[in-house]
């Protein structure tokens, strides 16, 4: 058996990287909230940040942390644009268009990146890049580290501009009722398009996140999104503080499942406790009651 | 009507049939020293496939296995080309196998529709299994450049070759030079934790390894098997850090490797040894070049050139020359070639069937691997053996047998 200070450890690591899969969650999770679509493309479009960051990193020089502020805009835009001129318009409001669009412009993305890129796999490395906090006998990633602190801020931020700010005000108001929200003036289409740029910034600062310590390649995305999707409906779909909880057990779970039995069997865990935790709560851990 | 079309269009082509003329004699007229440079190109060139990943999560090595292999063809050619055949040049007919073992089949269909008479490389086991399986098909004769897997002999294929040794050889050297190098140092090392990738590699030779250490006095504490590509190695490193072992003995590819020495670096443990048995980045300049910290001290036993062979010295710097870094997959893919080229001479054609025949007896000492002349028992190569190199400093040195040794064991690391 492992010493108490291993498994604390490990799950230290498990709640580290589970910031990340929360990050990601939180902006598929924000964008069904809202637009109740179940975005196929999320995991290409995580993989394009990524490859933004790589780019940023290794033509320009810059630090994969300051890419932050240009991404979180870019990707808002990107985000932006493909609600309001491809997805919008090729859906004719049908779901099942929806799934269908965001799953082509998921397969011509990750091809886009394909042509330009290869599937060569690429990483950065910066000075911190395995650093550790030593925290008394514990010795914890400095990157994990900045990607906990991060990603809670983050939804800190997203939970404050959905309450406290008029576009969040009218983002509520379409994802509860979409048609009264544009009896009273609220301009749906547009505030559709901000939710998947939102959505699309969240992944931006993902990418930036786990550069430092991860690769890229054209499919990467998938490796994550998968996670993702059971942190959303785990968390309870639509739910913020769900995904960010959810990302963080899933975590802890894939990290102590590694640890006892053996990193290829890691993954078991999370779908173990997944089907375990839908059992008891069908609408998962912050879902609303159906 | 159709008949005035007809008209001019036949002194249409009369007209041009006489510029046409023209212009040829012109052109004979005027270069006659171009036309024996024309009937020298007649003579057919022979094709040779190599398979390669150069995309995907193996593309170095890929990049490095074809650099070898260019190196070798432009040698060959520059020297005369095949002088049975008239000194016919080699020509290149490149497969990338984007680092599975699908595409790498894809290719050998390729190279097959484009008239090839071999085909050279695939790197990993995966790979070259698919790729030799795809080539038994037409009687292509196939030689492995590295994949180890002993899978890949086993299967009776008569158009599979493999130079360099399989892994049941690899592990049975690693492990006698383990227990020579433990036993010269004071016998420091004595328990193990064995770290694999879970692909046909990895498992295989950690299955080896867990039968044979036990007889040699290590204890195994445990077994940690990571899949290909990995996010993550700390809760590998946390359980190597838990177990205190006096060796880890890591078997996985240059992505994982590296990240599992950084990680290692990164939680502060220090065995006595790191003593990787085909390592994938132990035995490579990259890694060196990049992540010195992590790499030093790393013993691996692995393919690796002869280091007293002053043709295998010229290659190395030559590789070095162009900026890029140097590993086995370089001398291998080169030896190979030597090699197949020197079977096309004796064949005296580039027929298949007497290519594999010159193979199967095959007495090639011009290569410049610390094998000896090939002597090939069912496409295996009997006399090739793998040996012990160390990162020290900024340079990968062979430690081990002392007869190829160029600097003295660091054990236990310092």
């Amino acid at each position: 058996m492992y010493s108490p200070q291993i498994i604390l450890e490990a799950a230290l690591n498990g709640l580290m990287t589970g910031a990340v899969y929360a990050l990601i969650a939180l902006g598929l999770t924000l964008i069904y909230g809202v637009l109740h679509i179940i975005n196929f493309a999320h995991g290409a479009l995580l993989t394009c940040a990524m490859f933004a960051v790589w780019v940023a990193w290794a033509w320009l020089g810059l630090d994969p942390y300051l890419v932050i502020v240009p991404l979180v805009p870019l990707m808002f835009a990107l985000g932006y644009g493909l609600q309001r001129f491809v997805i919008g318009p090729a859906s004719h409001g049908d779901d099942g268009n929806i799934l269908l669009v965001t799953l082509g412009l998921s397969i011509v993305l990750e091809n886009v990146l394909l042509a330009v890129f290869q599937s060569d796999t690429r990483t950065l490395d910066t000075d911190y890049s395995f650093q550790v906090v030593a925290l008394g006998p514990l010795l914890l990633s400095y990157p994990r580290v900045i990607g906990l602190g991060v990603a809670v801020v983050v939804t800190g931020l997203l939970w404050l501009v959905l309450n406290r700010t008029d576009t969040g005000k009218a983002i509520r108001a379409v994802a509860k009722e979409k048609l009264g929200a544009n009896l009273v003036g609220i301009d749906v289409p547009h505030v559709y398009a901000v939710t998947f740029g939102l959505g699309c910034a969240c992944l931006a600062v993902a990418a930036a996140l786990l550069m430092p310590t991860f690769y890229v390649n054209p499919r990467i995305g998938s490796a994550f999104v998968l996670v993702a999707f059971t942190v959303v409906v785990l968390g309870g779909m639509g739910s913020l503080p769900g995904a960010l909880l959810g990302g963080l057990f899933i975590g802890v779970v894939e990290s102590l499942c590694g640890l006892l039995l053996g990193d290829s069997l890691g993954q078991i865990g999370i779908f173990l406790i997944f089907i375990a935790v839908l059992l008891v709560r069908p609408t998962g851990l912050f879902g609303a009651k159906a | 009507m159709g008949r005035s079309v007809q008209d001019s269009a036949l002194s249409g082509i009369s007209r041009r049939t006489v510029l046409k003329a023209g212009a040829a004699a012109a052109a004979f007229a005027t270069v006659p020293v171009a036309a024996p440079s024309i009937l020298r190109a007649q003579t057919p060139a022979v094709k040779i496939g190599i398979l390669q990943p150069v995309t995907g999560a193996l593309a170095h090595d890929g990049d490095l296995g074809r650099l070898g292999a260019e190196m070798a063809i432009n040698e060959i050619n520059a020297a005369g080309g095949i002088k049975a055949l008239g000194g016919a040049k080699i020509e290149m007919v490149f497969g990338d196998a984007r680092s599975t073992p699908e595409a790498g089949t894809q290719e050998v269909e390729r190279m097959q529709a484009e008239g090839v008479c071999a085909i050279v490389g695939g790197f990993a086991s995966p790979i070259c299994l698919a790729a030799s399986q795809a080539a038994a098909r037409y009687d292509l004769p196939y030689l492995v450049d590295v994949g180890v897997s002993d899978q890949i002999m086993a299967r009776g294929l008569t158009n599979t070759f493999r130079f360099s040794p399989g892994f049941g050889k690899v592990t049975q050297v690693a492990l006698d030079n383990l227990t020579k190098i433990n036993e010269l140092a004071g016998k420091p090392a004595k328990t193990v934790v064995l770290v694999h990738e879970d692909g046909l590699f990895g498992s295989g030779l950690a299955k080896l390894l867990q039968a044979e250490l036990p007889k040699r006095g290590f204890e195994i504490l445990e077994t940690i098997a990571h899949p290909t590509p990995a996010r993550d190695m700390s809760n590998v490193a946390l359980r190597i850090r838990s177990l205190n072992p006096d060796l880890v003995i890591p078997s996985n590819y240059y992505g994982e490797f590296v990240l599992l020495a950084r990680t290692m670096q990164q939680q502060r443990i220090k065995p006595k040894g790191v003593y990787a048995v085909l390592g994938g980045a132990a035995s490579n300049g990259r890694f060196v070049k990049e992540f010195p910290q992590a790499a030093q001290n790393v013993i691996d036993c692995n393919h690796w050139h002869d280091p007293k062979n002053p043709q295998a010295l010229a290659l190395r710097k030559a590789v070095e020359a162009q900026g890029k870094s140097f590993a086995y997959n370089v001398p291998l893919n080169y030896s190979n070639l030597l090699l197949l080229a020197d079977a096309i001479e004796r064949a005296g054609s580039a027929d298949r069937k007497k290519i594999i025949e010159a193979l199967n007896s095959s007495t090639f000492a011009g290569h410049i691997m610390p094998y000896g002349p090939t002597k090939f028992v069912n496409g295996q190569n009997e006399g090739a053996t793998p040996i012990n190199t160390q990162i020290q400093g900024e340079d990968i040195k062979v430690i081990f047998p002392e007869f190829f040794a160029e600097a003295k064991a660091n054990f236990p690391a310092t």
